[in-house]
Formats: C-alpha cells, structure tokens, sequence
C-alpha cells in the first residue's frame, strides 16, 4: 500500500556544502532575519535584492533550484488569492473595469508584490529545512531557547519532546498501515463514501493507533527512567554545537545585507 | 562466596494496595544473584517475572522487605541513580525503549543523562557497539532495523552506562527464530567476555539451558531453583507446573520410565547422544 510511503519526515537533502555544514543555530537566526528583510522592504529593488540573496544561498547548498520551487506548489491557491485581493480591491488609477471590479495600476503592483514576498518568504525558509537534518534543527532549537531557561522556556524538554516525534512518525506510520491492512481484512472500507463517511470510517484506525500509542508512551518513560533519564539538569551532549568562523562570518554577513537593504530599500 | 550483587530479602510486592483490584505479584521472595552469574528466570504470564526484574534496578520497590544492589536499597530516593546505573534493564519491545532518531545518538543516551562529558561518550559509543556487533548501522535510524539488530542496540544503550548487571525482561519474546539467536549469543558473549552478570527473564524453554542458574517462578513464588541440571531432572514437578522441559529431556524421562538405563537431568543433544552411544 502506497498511501503512506510518499509520506517523508521533513524535506531534508542531505549533503555537505557550505550551508550544509553551518551551525544550525546560524542558519535559524539567518532564516529569521531573511523573514524580517522581506517585511520591512517595500520596493522593487528590495525584492530583487533579497531574491538574488536567496538565489546565491541556494547555489551555495548546491540543492537543485527546481526542488526548492517545488516547495511553492502546495502555496498556489493562496498565492493566486493574495495577488487578485489586491489587485481587484486596491483603489487608484484604473486600468479597466469590468462590470462592477475595477483593476487599477497599485492594485497591480501591490498584487505582484505581495505575491512576491510570499513566494520568497516560503523558499526562503524551506532552505533552512532543505539543508539542515531533523535532529540538527532540534539541536539548534534547544540551544537558541537555552538562554530563555530563566524565564521559564522549557528548551531541553521541548528539543526531547520532538525528538521522540521524530523517532516514532515512521514506527507509527508503520502501525497505521498495519491496523488498516487488519481493519480492511474484516470488511472495513477506507476509500469509498462522501466526506463525513471517509471521516467516519477512520475511527476503526485510529481508535487502535491512540491506545497503543499511550501504551508505548508508557514502556518508553520506564525506559527512559531505567536509562537515567531525570530531565536536562545535569545532561552533557553527544554531540555539542560548534559554532565556528564561517557562522560568524555567514551572521556577520547577514545581519550587515539586512541592515543596509532593510533601511535602503 | 563474594557478597551478593542483587540480593531480595523476603520481598512482597502488591499492585494497587488497598483497592478491589489488589494483586500480591510477589510473595516471600529471597533470592541472591552474584556478580558474574548468568541467571535465568522462567515462568507463565502472570507469574511475576516481570515484576521480579523490575525490582533489580528500583523501578518498582517492595511492598514489604527490601532489595540491595551492591548494598545498595532501592527504596533509598538518594541512591536510585547510582542503584540505576549498576543495574541496566532491557525490555521486551525493542521499538518502545529507542529514544534518538539515529543508533549512535540512541546508544549515547545513557551517558548523557549521567552527565558524561561529550569526548568520552563517543568512545562508550563506539565500545558499546562494536559489543553488541552493530557498529555497521551507527547512523541508521530504528526504523531500519530488524527486531534483533533494534533489541541489541538497546543492549549496547546499557552497554555504553558501564553497568556491572543487565537485566532482560524477555528481551527474545517478540523477534523471530533468528532475532532471537542473534540477541542470545550477544548477551552469552557478553556475560563471558564482559563479565557482566546477566538476569535473563523469559518463557522459552530452550533460553535457559545454557545459564549457570534457573529460577521458576510460579504464582508470584519461587518454586523451583537451582542449575538448569538440577531443575530440569524434576519432570514431574514441571509438568505438574504446566511448564515444558527441553525436547530431549522429555524424550529421556520417557525413555526412563519404559526402564531405559538413562540418567536424570540430560538437557541437551549432546549429552543424550553420549548416554545412548558411551
């Protein structure tokens, strides 16, 4: 059954390229300073500046251009709508009317530009997860909220938390595929039937795949107890982050194109 | 003798005390297990062999009585981690005890948590695997393993913790024929090599023969105890117990008891064949 197999967990295309090999930290604090360039340019040449940095990052992760469009394929609808939004309610010099909507010349560019920022903003950040493997993100996550500690950001239980999700998506996919195989073999029909019959006819699968999952929740605490486990106080890392001069040189870089196109443009 | 690496001391253990659902798992058990020893416990469901093991390393604590490890007690808050890393535990399904998403990070788990600094665990990391004969598979992720390769990455998580006992809660019951050899010789090899004292809980037979002690449990009680020789010569008893014996040592008592000359306690092949053929 092929239902779940195109399924994979996050987009990450291993490699070792320059981006490949930055700190995970680097790269989240890149990614969020390309999503504040993007809100705070409002012309032509900022887009096309922050777009040629973009087109220059994906080169660097030597990740084929055609993937990093594919992520844009899930974005059409709403790409579509934000671009006719404003360009049929956008008021100014018309262009044409066509029985009641008028289309006018800023509604036109607001349109593209909106369109615009939307599209680089999801290319963009689906860099940082073409390039960055699950548990290197999640490393990068709990040392970036690690600071936040004293306020009460609990970073090494949230980094454990997805960790364990990580681990366990495929195991249970795999039982998923199981329980409907065995559910299908009594007569269950997954497939046919309206919406609300499809709906309804998930509660046989995942009915089963809840309780056993709380049942593993409960084998795998005892288990994480029997191995010591007692939270991240006292906890050393396997594997530290290194933060080295090429992630100071690549946030030096970044923060410096921020600024300047930022307050420029 | 050497002092007693786990030792009970007359333990009862009841789940939900005080309610109707109240069940004494446990009953007056005394049992010393010593540094070194490969000791196999066998028993029915619901006999209380799982509840036994959980006792080794304080993850349940007795009722009434007490047990040391390494004279340490359990129900001393103050010393389970201690208690925690001299007894290390492996349970029956290998999917729900594999914490990290690759084997490496799974294996330096352990470690981390006793706050090992990051240099050193790397080399526990690779020590553990190379025990277990996994060292192949350090950055696949569980989910590509087999049953028996997940199950001895699970024993080198324990190896990597340097613990001086491992306990398995019938770590064999849900692999095939060849997960189960795999799991089996690794755990041998690593009570002779290693010399770390192994508890092995299970229900299959033909797990047993090879350990230097057998406990049955029946009932939550010991009720039988001694050299795998010793406890499997007393047929009557087992069968009475509704426990199955070795293949041949059932094929000798009933040989014996046609009035055939052989001897009691023959458990495996080889020894039937010398008595048949002197």
């Amino acid at each position: 059954m092929a239902l779940f197999k195109s399924i994979t967990i996050g987009q990450y295309i291993p490699g070792n390229s320059t981006i490949h090999r930055l700190d995970p930290r680097t790269k989240i604090i890149g990614t969020v300073l390309l999503i504040v360039l993007l809100f705070m340019v409002d012309t032509f040449w900022g887009y096309a500046l922050a777009a040629l940095a973009i087109a220059a990052i994906v080169h660097l992760s030597e990740i084929p251009p055609r993937l990093v469009l594919r992520g844009l394929r899930p974005l059409f609808v709403i790409l579509l709508l934000t671009v006719s939004l404003h360009l049929f309610m956008t008021e100014g010099d018309p262009i044409f009317r066509f029985w009641i909507v008028e289309v006018t010349w800023q509604g036109l560019s607001r349109g593209i530009m909106m369109g615009v920022r939307l599209a680089l903003l999801v290319m963009g950040t689906s860099l940082l997860t073409l390039t960055t493997s699950p548990i290197n993100l999640t490393d990068g996550i709990e040392g970036l909220l690690k600071p936040g500690k004293r306020i009460g950001i609990p970073a090494h239980e949230l980094a454990m938390m997805m960790t364990i999700a990580l681990r366990f998506i495929p195991t249970l996919l795999e039982e998923a595929e199981k329980i409907m195989k065995a559910q299908m073999a009594r007569g269950a029909d997954f497939q046919g039937g309206g919406l609300l019959q499809r709906a309804k006819s998930l509660i046989p699968l995942l009915v089963p795949l809840f309780v056993n999952a709380f049942r593993r929740a409960d084998e795998l605490a005892i288990a994480m107890e029997a191995r010591g486990y007692r939270g991240g106080e006292g906890r050393t890392k396997f594997k530290e982050l290194h933060f080295g001069r090429r992630d100071a040189i690549a946030l030096a870089l970044a923060f410096g194109f921020v600024a300047v196109v930022g307050l420029l443009f | 003798m050497a002092e007693p690496l786990i030792r009970f001391e007359g333990v009862h253990f009841k789940y939900n005390p005080g309610t109707e659902r109240e069940w004494a798992a446990l009953q007056d058990i005394s049992l010393d297990i010593y540094p070194g020893e490969f000791v196999a416990v066998l028993g029915h469901n619901g006999s209380g062999k799982s509840t036994l093991a959980k006792h080794c390393n304080g993850l349940l604590v007795p009722s009434s009585g007490r047990v040391l490890v390494a004279g340490l007690d359990t129900k001393d808050d103050a010393e389970i981690w201690q208690i925690r890393q001299t007894v290390g535990m492996v349970f029956q399904n290998p999917d729900n005890q594999l914490v990290a998403t690759t084997v490496e990070e799974d294996v330096a788990f352990g470690p981390e948590n006793l706050g090992i600094p990051s240099k050193e665990i790397q080399a526990r990391v690779d020590e553990a695997l190379r025990a277990v004969g996994m060292e192949a598979y350090r950055l696949h992720s569980p989910h590509q393993l087999s049953g028996g390769q997940k199950q001895r990455v699970a024993i080198a998580g324990m190896i990597s913790m340097r613990p001086r006992c491992i306990v398995l809660d019938e770590p064999t019951a849900m692999l095939d024929p060849e997960g189960r050899r795999e799991v089996m010789s690794t755990i041998h090899r690593l009570n002779k090599t290693e010399k770390i004292t192994i508890v092995h809980i299970t229900h299959h037979m033909d797990e047993v023969i090879n350990a230097d002690r057998v406990v049955i449990m029946v009932d939550g009680k010991i009720a039988l105890h001694g050299t795998p020789k010793e406890v499997f010569s007393q047929v009557d008893l087992l069968r009475r117990l509704h426990l199955d014996v070795p293949q041949v040592t059932a094929l000798s008592y009933r040989l014996r008891s046609r009035g055939h000359g052989l001897p009691e306690g023959i458990i495996t092949v080889n020894e039937m064949v010398n008595c048949l053929c002197p």
